[in-house]
């Protein structure tokens, strides 16, 4: 005690110091945890968020924390706000994924709050539930479809197709000269679904009304011709040897490398995937270019769309406002701004008034041309349904690998969803 | 005539206790709130539709539920084929390598320790190195076979060797422990026997077969009750090297049950369990009741 004065004065600066953890001092008090997937491209968008999030408001940290993607991260994110543990902020699907976190009793209404004037409507329906709105829209909508590399195209003088059979007719092409003509990732299994859920616009077209009917146990994969087609054309394109040499040990970053170096010609997948190659193989951004799956009929020809994950904040947070704030921020053209600056033109925000700049990728002119007036668009399954089956992907890795046969793998699918209707306990069900 | 009877200590009264009832109170309210009521809320909750936020009691439904599972069948099979396998393996090997490193041979200390060396290596990082390993083309297994002119398979992504190779690295990682108890095992049988046998004109055939198998039997028994029970909770480097795949083709039950806790089927999961704690008792009660009995050498 020989450093201080007197006992008083000792102890007038030791609860000085044990305020100053609990209060508000005069700068960079508050810090704000936020928990997203570690996804190169989400990382990048987050860091130039809390940059300028901070920049503008002096009084609050961001601070950044990941998890992993897939089933493992939903189970992640379940457990914390099942146990009170939850982040500030948290980053996690929209749609049907997002039925599953107990909104009502987990998470903070933002029905009323003044930024969801930005949001656009389309996207508020997949985060709410009865009627209350609980998320922001954070990063850009999707397509799913097939990624192809434009190097290729141009050397074999081909066009990108509108149906099925044109698909098959460039895939034969690319196969006599020599290059595998899809690339498939199965050790990453999630990357095997492309067929089946980016079909979705497909089976919509040939079969309307399919989406209720399948909600409510009526329509079935296996039984409805038009659903089952996805997992035939997965065995298709594998009997016929399109596939690259090692299909069931490539992963996800092998996928990327192929397409972006013409290692391969089509790479079915999310157009998330745009931003990784931006961010990996900077260099062949521009020999990547996007078309939807393709169906049977041309005149239909249109994609199917994921609509953004959310950022949602738990009951459990100590910093509502602050993360209000940071929110409201997220769904301002100024949050757009940011996100594009730090990982780079992905796709069209959900966000009103946010523009794309200029000059894109040709990935993402081609995603974008999908929602231009006249052009026609599905929301994927998950956002018109609660129900999804959890083990789609080991189905398809087994079809796609000639494991299993189509109609064996959809009936399998079938029963996999009515396990999943059943957690959920929904009606019809049984 | 009665002959006297023999002065015997007087017994211990067990059931009055040694110890007052205070002194058992703090482990029995760990045993309580750490074994007894977890088993008995699992018992309850693998009864519930359970979201971790809020459980609907749904009767047997979970338990009809996990017995129409698609893969439990073939989850099942693969569970006892891996036993089977990776206990069989790491007895023929683990004695194999018991006598050679119980021979007077070079270097037979640091040999011992390299055997027993994947014992203490984490399962995770053992499967991810293996992965790498038995990559089909970049693999350095396919690559060294391809000096020597063979095509190797696929070993994890071939659904007919994907199982069989995860199981061969499990008995590499295992064996080590094998051989360690063989060597204790075999270190104990008197020399005398050997002497014996050189003198009747054994061949080391004949030793092998009529005197080192047969005395080291309980070394034998312990490994097979060991490494079945372990083969039968096998879990980590299965998710580790295949994650079940490819498809189904490796899943076994642990990870039939990881994947519907992944899936957010916490009551499912949770009767899962039940069902894999019953099972894991049907099979090891007799077998270890088994060991107990025949644990002497007579």
């Amino acid at each position: 005690m020989k450093n201080f004065p007197n006992r008083r004065q000792a102890v007038a600066l030791a609860s000085f110091w044990a305020l100053g953890l609990l209060g508000t001092p005069s700068h960079a008090a508050t810090t704000l945890s936020v928990l997203v997937d570690a996804g190169p491209q989400t990382l990048g968008a987050f860091k130039a968020l809390a940059a300028d999030f901070s920049a503008k408001n002096p009084g609050i940290k961001v601070d950044i924390e990941t998890r992993p993607g897939g089933s493992e991260g939903d189970n992640m994110v379940k457990t914390r706000l099942a146990t009170g543990e939850m982040s500030d902020v948290f980053l996690y699907n929209a749609g049907s994924l997002f039925k599953a976190l107990n909104a009502k009793r987990n998470l903070v209404d933002l029905t009323s709050e003044p930024f969801q004037a930005n949001v656009v409507d389309n996207f508020k329906t997949v985060v709410s539930e009865e009627g209350r709105v609980y998320g922001v829209p954070i990063q850009t909508a999707m397509g799913g479809g097939v990624l192809y590399n434009k190097k290729i195209y141009a050397k074999l003088n081909l066009q990108p197709p509108k149906t099925w059979a044109e698909f098959q007719k460039n895939n034969a092409a690319i196969k006599a000269a020599g290059i595998p003509a899809v690339i498939q990732t199965y050790k990453d299994t999630w990357s095997s679904q492309l067929f089946v859920l980016a079909d979705f616009h497909n089976v919509n077209a040939a079969d309307t009304g399919f989406a209720e009917r399948y909600t409510a146990n009526k329509a079935k994969y296996a039984t409805s011709p038009a659903a089952l087609k996805g997992f035939q054309r997965l065995e298709e394109v594998f009997k016929a040897g399109y596939l690259n040499k090692d299909f069931a040990s490539a992963k996800y970053e092998d996928g990327l490398r192929m397409l972006a170096k013409g290692e391969g010609a089509h790479y079915p997948m999310l157009t998330f995937a745009i931003g990784g190659i931006s961010v990996a193989y900077k260099d062949f951004i521009n020999d990547v270019g996007f078309f939807a799956l393709p169906g049977d009929d041309a005149a239909q020809n249109g994609l199917t769309v994921w609509m953004p994950p959310g950022l949602y904040i738990p009951k459990s947070s100590p910093h509502i406002a602050e993360a209000k704030k940071f929110l409201a921020f997220v769904a301002s053209v100024d949050g757009c701004n940011a996100q594009t600056r730090g990982a780079g033109p992905q796709g069209p925000y959900m966000v009103k008034g946010c523009d794309l700049p200029a000059t894109v990728p040709p990935a993402v002119a081609d995603l974008v041309g999908y929602f231009k007036p006249g052009a026609k668009s599905t929301p994927a399954l998950e956002y018109l349904s609660p129900v999804k089956g959890p083990s789609l992907e080991q189905i398809t890795v087994e079809v796609g690998s000639g494991i299993r046969k189509p109609a064996d793998g959809a009936a399998l699918y079938d029963e996999d969803v009515r396990k999943q209707a059943m957690q959920l306990g929904l009606t019809g069900w049984k | 005539m009665q002959a006297p009877k023999p002065r015997t200590q007087r017994p211990v009264d067990i059931d009055a206790g040694i110890y007052p009832t205070w002194f058992l109170l703090p482990a029995a309210v760990i045993f309580g709130v750490m074994f007894l009521a977890p088993m008995f809320s699992s018992l309850y909750f693998s009864l519930t539709r359970w979201t971790l936020f809020e459980s609907e009691f749904i009767g047997l439904d979970n338990f009809v539920q996990f017995f129409r599972e698609p893969f439990l069948i073939k989850g099942l099979a693969n569970t006892l084929m891996y036993a089977l396998v990776t206990s069989a393996l790491k007895v023929v090997l683990g004695i194999a390598l018991g006598v050679v490193l119980t021979s007077p041979i070079w270097a037979r200390d640091f040999l011992r320790s390299v055997v027993f060396f994947p014992v203490l290596v984490s399962t995770v990082g053992v499967g991810i190195t293996f992965t790498v390993f038995m990559h089909p083309q970049n693999g350095i297994i396919n690559q060294a076979l391809a000096v020597w002119g063979v095509e190797g398979p696929a070993w994890l992504t071939d659904p007919r060797f994907a199982l069989l190779s995860v199981a061969l690295v499990d008995v590499w990682k295992g064996v080590g422990l094998a051989t360690l108890i063989y060597i204790a095992g075999i270190v104990s049988i008197p020399g005398e026997y050997y002497e014996a046998a050189r003198i009747e004109g054994a061949t080391w055939k004949q030793q092998f077969f009529l005197v080192t198998l047969p005395l080291s039997r309980p070394a034998t028994v312990t490994i097979v009750i060991l490494s079945f029970i372990g083969g039968l909770r096998s879990f980590d480097l299965i998710w580790a090297m295949t994650k079940g795949g490819p498809g189904f083709t490796t899943d076994v039950i642990a990870s039939v049950i990881y994947k519907q806790y992944q899936a957010g089927f916490y009551g499912l999961s949770t009767a899962g369990n039940v069902v894999l704690f019953l099972l894991i008792a049907v099979l090891v009660v007799p077998l270890y009741r088994r060991l107990n009995r025949t644990g002497s050498i007579k």
